[in-house]
């Protein structure tokens, strides 16, 4: 078993002590909600896109110090970028925290803290939870994510 | 600290021997020795258990019922055989009160579907309690849609206890069924069954009793119980994963149609009409898990041979240790603390979600259970998310509750 400071790390700590963008957004123009019902996180991810660009990123909810760490630094990560970006930062993420053998990733930045995750299968829904949920707003889907 | 506790200690039981029954609990975890503290969701599955599966498949295996050969005959015996074990195991009147099933929720779903269809209607209520496990709540919820009933639920009280003057006044001329879990597998109430039984009888309410948890930790008399059915999971009694049983009267069997259909359920098949076959076989169609059932009596025979007295006397004490010392740690705060309940340390931890908690206590060997225990309107009604569960078996030890204590440490340190 990997040390657990590979997993909660002081950056993920931090965020979830503090977490980043958190509350209401208001005048967002997209937004979804998202349920891992194995533990009760819960998050609603609210964006603001100008001219295809997101503008503003809020996130509100409880859960697991992964799941809400996760949340915070994807809303740091993805401020300013393309809504074509965030897709492919959900796949450069995904891959991150399930695939074992993925090289190290620069176009992560601060994201690449959550590599630990992958060596606790029980742990990927929680850290992919906040993705899936801003994947489902930027696609304008209003049906509530759920990780089951 | 403390590995050894003098209260826990009993002449009659040995735990070390005890614990060299269930091979399964001398591994290590890492470096770490293994502290199986999730007994609420499964337990480990002793020699004899084992033994009996291995015999079965090695020396007894033939399809039942019909066989004209010595093995199936053979295979036959052992089957109804565990079924006489598990009807002397609930203190039914007779082995065909006994119905083996897939698991609990079977059993529940199986009443829910049979007498529950054949006697719920439109307006009518079914009534259960906040501390139910979700198998003992959809399946009404299911039943109630589809005949235009009401589901009425019993609340409980901030240790969570069941409010009996509540429950009384939920009964009445439109209720059908009182459903009520023994043991809150969240929360550790035990709850007064008899006296639920008693009050419910006096409406003429009939009443499933959820044994899933009690049947391991208590003994159950079923008769003294007054209750109609009773249903328990043969994997949380040392036995086999995928069989159950149910218990009913045996008036109320009868008059219950089928479950399922198809072969062994009936008595003869025209194509223009199909007569079932009599208690229990009306209720096991197509061939069962002949081997679970035999692994389930071989459980049931082992813990009858340790004996309630002496698991109650292992269990009882060490409950309170393990009370006293999680009571230790800073921030923690148990959620259910019933006056009567056993063998179930559910809590909350400030500032940390029950998630990490059971990653990084799993990380120091300790095996728990976190999350909302597949009771959702529990953890609502004491206003959490999820909850940390560490359950005790006869198996366990003052040395496994030191090494969670000292694990919530651990948490502690990374949580700051």
């Amino acid at each position: 078993m990997s040390d657990l400071r590979d997993l909660y790390q002081e950056v993920i700590l931090d965020h979830n002590r503090s977490p980043r963008n958190f509350g209401p957004l208001e005048d967002a123009d997209l937004h979804a909600d998202g349920h891992n019902p194995l533990c009760g996180d819960k998050l609603r991810v609210a964006v603001k896109v100008d001219a295809g660009i997101v503008s503003d990123i809020r996130f509100e909810g409880s859960g697991c110090a992964i799941s809400q760490a996760s949340a915070s630094l994807m809303t740091e990560g993805i401020k300013g970028k393309t809504l074509d970006d965030v897709r492919t930062l959900f796949d450069h993420f995904h891959r991150l925290v399930t695939d074992q053998t993925a090289p190290p990733d620069d176009s992560l930045g601060k994201l690449t803290v959550f590599a630990g995750v992958r060596d606790y299968p029980a742990r990927v829904k929680c850290a992919i939870l906040a993705w899936h949920t801003l994947l489902a707003a930027v696609d304008d889907n209003q049906d509530p994510v759920s990780t089951e | 600290m403390a590995h050894t506790d003098p209260t826990v200690t009993d002449r009659t039981f040995d735990i070390g021997r005890i614990r060299e029954l269930f091979p399964i609990l001398a591994q290590r975890v890492g470096d770490k020795p293994l502290a199986y503290l999730d007994n609420a969701a499964t337990t480990q599955k002793p020699r004899p258990v084992l033994e009996a599966l291995s015999r079965y498949y090695a020396s007894e295996n033939a399809n039942i019922h019909r066989g004209v050969y010595a093995l199936s005959q053979r295979a036959t015996d052992a089957y109804e055989g565990a079924r006489g074990k598990v009807a002397r195991f609930l203190n039914a009147a007779e082995p065909a009160e006994i119905i083996f099933t897939r698991n609990a929720t079977e059993g529940i779903n199986l009443v829910a579907q049979t007498f529950g269809r054949q006697q719920v209607g439109d307006g009518d209520e079914v009534v259960i309690s906040t501390m139910e496990h979700h198998s003992n709540i959809v399946p009404w919820q299911m039943l109630c849609e589809e005949k235009g009933a009401r589901l009425r639920v019993v609340p409980i009280t901030d240790s969570g206890e069941l409010m009996l003057d509540e429950l009384a006044s939920l009964l009445g001329p439109r209720t059908k069924l009182l459903s009520i879990v023994h043991m809150s597998n969240s929360l550790g109430t035990i709850n007064p069954v008899r006296r639920v039984v008693e009050l419910a009888h006096a409406q003429g309410v009939p009443v499933l009793v959820d044994g899933s948890q009690a049947a391991y930790h208590m003994p159950v008399d079923v008769q003294a119980l007054g209750c109609d059915f009773y249903v328990v999971t043969g994997h949380k009694l040392y036995g086999p994963t995928g069989i159950g049983a149910l218990y009913g009267r045996r008036e109320l069997l009868d008059a219950m149609p089928p479950y399922q259909g198809g072969g062994d359920m009936i008595s003869s098949v025209t194509f223009e009409r199909t007569t079932y076959n009599e208690v229990p076989h009306k209720f096991e169609a197509g061939t069962p898990h002949i081997a679970g059932a035999i692994g389930l009596g071989a459980a049931v025979d082992f813990i009858a041979g340790v004996g309630f007295d002496a698991i109650t006397a292992h269990e009882r004490p060490l409950l309170q240790y393990a009370t006293a010392a999680l009571e230790t740690v800073p921030g923690l705060r148990l959620i259910g603390t019933a006056s009567d309940k056993a063998s179930i340390l559910s809590f909350v931890l400030d500032g940390v979600h029950a998630h990490d908690i059971g990653t990084i206590v799993d990380t120091e060997g300790v095996a728990i259970r976190t999350g909302h225990h597949c009771t959702q309107p529990v953890m609502e009604r004491f206003g959490v998310p999820a909850t940390a569960r560490a359950s005790l078996a006869m198996y366990s030890t003052t040395m496994e509750i030191d090494q969670l204590v000292a694990a919530l440490t651990k948490v502690r340190e990374v949580f700051g």
